[in-house]
């Protein structure tokens, strides 16, 4: 199973932002997008995700095999983290393992109100999230996001180890290296052109 | 589904206001009524069925906001999107969860406030069952207001505008139904009714919301 | 050659700004022919005197505001199928129009019922479902105003429109279910073919009718334009940035 993007066009309010993007991430590969801020990474991710509509192009990955996690953790503060994600597991038919409690380092946090943790831990737990969804291919917006360096160390490890190493697949918008193997794509050279074609083109 | 029901439950428990706020707005508008119309009984005997069915709606519409907006800001409604999870059961599961929450609560407490307005004692039935069948389809068309609005910063003004025109045909119908036990009359006619836009509601409004969502989403 | 052909925005444009004066002009004569015709050269009701002839101004508002959410639902139906931004656009340029047809049907039947009921205002079904009609248009141009992005904005707006008018035909039967009212039958029955209104007042009643049909049309026409051009600053304005 691979991730293929062809000819992908993304569209910000109507707007393209980037433009006749092509590539495709083979099993067991991650991705790394780089770019400037406001290049387009955040829009691509969502388009690739299915959130909104690519204004040409294709995205072909298997039929619910994907997972999203966007800037915003998704926790909520009155339950404990061990709700939160039993309840995404759920949602995805699974079971929240042990596992991914030590591999997240969230053992001792078990069953503390997530409302009390500190943003790096918060954000932990939403990345233990991905692991308890039991998806193949992840698209990844800024995952290390107030994470110390112990953290990153940490999720890179169960990114290489337990996600990438058993096949899957992560297309991945970071600032920072994370220390794993993988192939960057520079987004700049497919920045839109001013006057590409846009879902506004009829007025113009 | 069932997860994201109970987790809703829980949080409504936990971060309060779910349950009480409601209940307690209900209850509030109900003690201002007499000190509105004054305090003798044959106005309130009168007025009762239309003031608690007219409570009732206020109070469900209060929580209305709560629906999505706590979701989108926290981000778990895109996840959501992206979850195996078809959007039309989550806004079908955010209905049924908002009525657990505002409609059950009320409509059990609607007799002892009808006591309180003097309601007439063979209207009682007529309430109970009324709002037993018609607050579910408040918080179903609520549910596609708050949809239409989830985006809308400080949106609440504007989807009470949207939702009470909504709210019409439910109102009159519930009221009548009330209205119709207090003066000794059959209100099974109006209370059908009720029924009738209670399960189209829940039939055809998961659908709107969850198309309204996904345009917000995008 | 296909009709659909109009609903690009330029061609819309060059299209229909020639035909605004000309609409608008046999607007103009007809509600002119029709309001002196029908103030002046026709008798008093025998039972109504001279009231009666606010019909000529009541009538037709009152059938142009429930056409034009007719419309708005056509055009947001177009919309949500074909994509065509003018018909979005037209559905919101006649939301404004239809919610004053509202107003001025609701005035007119105030003034109007003053004398014959003794009240300006009765919770009769006819003026309560205007009442209602009038706040589903409020509640419809509202959302447009809240929402930035014009085609989120035209997309929700055209479900709020669908879901609306199935809640305003709904909130009709269950306004007559709950006060069956004042207000006369209709006055141009169109099932039946029979009309309560004799022809002497007919005549320059359907004169005004066909005037405030026009003068709606060239009002929408001149708004949706306004509306595409608004548009195409917008979108000049985001290739810019």
């Amino acid at each position: 199973m691979t991730l293929n993007v062809s000819d992908l066009t993304v569209v910000r309010g109507g707007v393209p932002v980037l433009a006749d993007l092509s590539f495709s991430v083979a099993e067991g590969q991650a991705l790394v997008l780089r770019g400037p801020n406001g290049i387009g990474k955040t829009t691509l991710l969502r388009t690739l995700a299915g959130l909104q509509p690519a204004l040409k192009g294709s995205v072909d990955y298997a039929e619910d095999t994907g997972a999203y996690a966007s800037h915003a953790d998704g926790i909520k503060g009155q339950l404990s983290v061990k709700e939160n994600l039993a309840f995404w597991a759920e949602i995805y038919g699974n079971s929240a393992d042990e596992s991914v409690y030590e591999a997240f380092d969230l053992v001792d946090l078990k069953d503390r109100i997530a409302g009390t943790l500190s943003s790096g831990q918060k954000r932990r737990l939403g990345l233990a999230r991905l692991g308890v969804v039991g998806r193949k291919v992840l698209f990844l917006d800024e995952p290390t996001v107030s994470l110390d360096g112990f953290s990153v160390k940490l999720f890179a490890r169960w990114l290489s180890e337990d996600h990438l190493a058993k096949g899957g697949i992560a297309v991945i918008a970071t600032h920072i290296d994370l220390g794993i193997e993988a192939p960057e794509l520079e987004l700049a050279p497919f920045k839109a052109a001013p006057d590409a074609a846009s879902s506004d083109e009829a007025f113009l | 589904m069932i997860a994201l029901l109970k987790r809703d439950l829980v949080l409504a428990v936990r971060a309060g206001g779910g349950f009480g706020l409601g209940l307690s707005f209900f209850l509030i508008v109900i003690v201002l009524v007499p000190f509105g119309v004054g305090p003798e009984a044959e106005i309130l005997t009168r007025i009762a069925p239309g003031i608690v069915w007219v409570a009732a709606l206020l109070a469900a519409l209060l929580s209305l906001d709560r629906i999505f907006a706590l979701d989108f800001e926290d981000g778990s409604l895109p996840l959501l999107a992206t979850s195996p999870l078809p959007m039309e059961g989550v806004t079908l599961i955010k209905g049924i969860a908002h009525w657990i929450t505002t409609g059950l609560p009320l409509t059990l407490v609607a007799p002892v406030l009808g006591f309180l307005l003097h309601l007439e004692p063979s209207a009682f039935g007529w309430l109970l069952a009324s709002l037993a069948l018609g607050t579910p389809a408040l918080s179903m068309i609520g549910t596609f207001g708050a949809a239409l609005t989830v985006g809308v910063r400080r949106g609440g003004l504007l989807m009470s505008l949207l939702v009470l025109p909504l709210y019409v045909p439910t109102l009159i119908f519930g009221a009548e139904a009330v209205a119709r036990g207090a003066a000794g009359l059959d209100g099974l006619t109006p209370l059908l009714m009720v029924a009738v836009i209670t399960l189209a509601s829940f039939a055809l409004l998961p659908f709107a919301a969850s198309a309204a969502l996904k345009i917000n989403l995008r | 050659m296909s009709i659909w052909e109009y609903a690009n925005p330029k061609k819309f444009i060059a299209t229909t700004t020639p035909l605004v004066p000309w609409v608008m002009g046999i607007s103009i004569s007809c509600l002119v022919v029709g309001l002196v015709w029908g103030f002046f050269f026709t008798p008093d009701d025998f039972r109504q005197g001279s009231t009666v002839k606010i019909i000529y101004l009541h009538v037709p508002a009152a059938l142009m505001a429930i056409n034009a959410w007719f419309m708005m639902l056509i055009a947001s139906l177009i919309w949500l199928v074909r994509r065509h931004h003018v018909s979005a656009l037209a559905a919101r340029a006649a939301a404004p129009i239809g919610m004053v047809m509202t107003v001025i049907a609701l005035i007119t039947g105030a003034i109007w019922g003053q004398p014959m009921w003794g009240t300006w205002w009765a919770w009769d079904p006819r003026l309560t479902s205007f009442l209602i009609l009038f706040l589903f248009y409020l509640g419809y141009m509202a959302l447009w105003e809240a929402i930035e992005d014009s085609d989120t904005a035209a997309d929700l707006t055209s479900v709020l429109c669908l879901v609306g008018s199935v809640f305003a035909v709904l909130s009709r039967y269950a306004v007559q279910f709950w006060n069956q009212g004042l207000h006369q039958g209709t006055s141009v029955p169109v099932a039946t073919g029979e009309r309560s209104v004799s022809d002497v007042f007919f005549v320059p009643l359907l004169v005004c009718m066909v005037g405030f049909g026009l003068l709606f049309l060239a009002l929408v026409l001149m708004r949706t334009a306004t509306e595409v051009r608004a548009r195409r600053i917008k979108a000049l304005e985001a290739r810019m940035r």
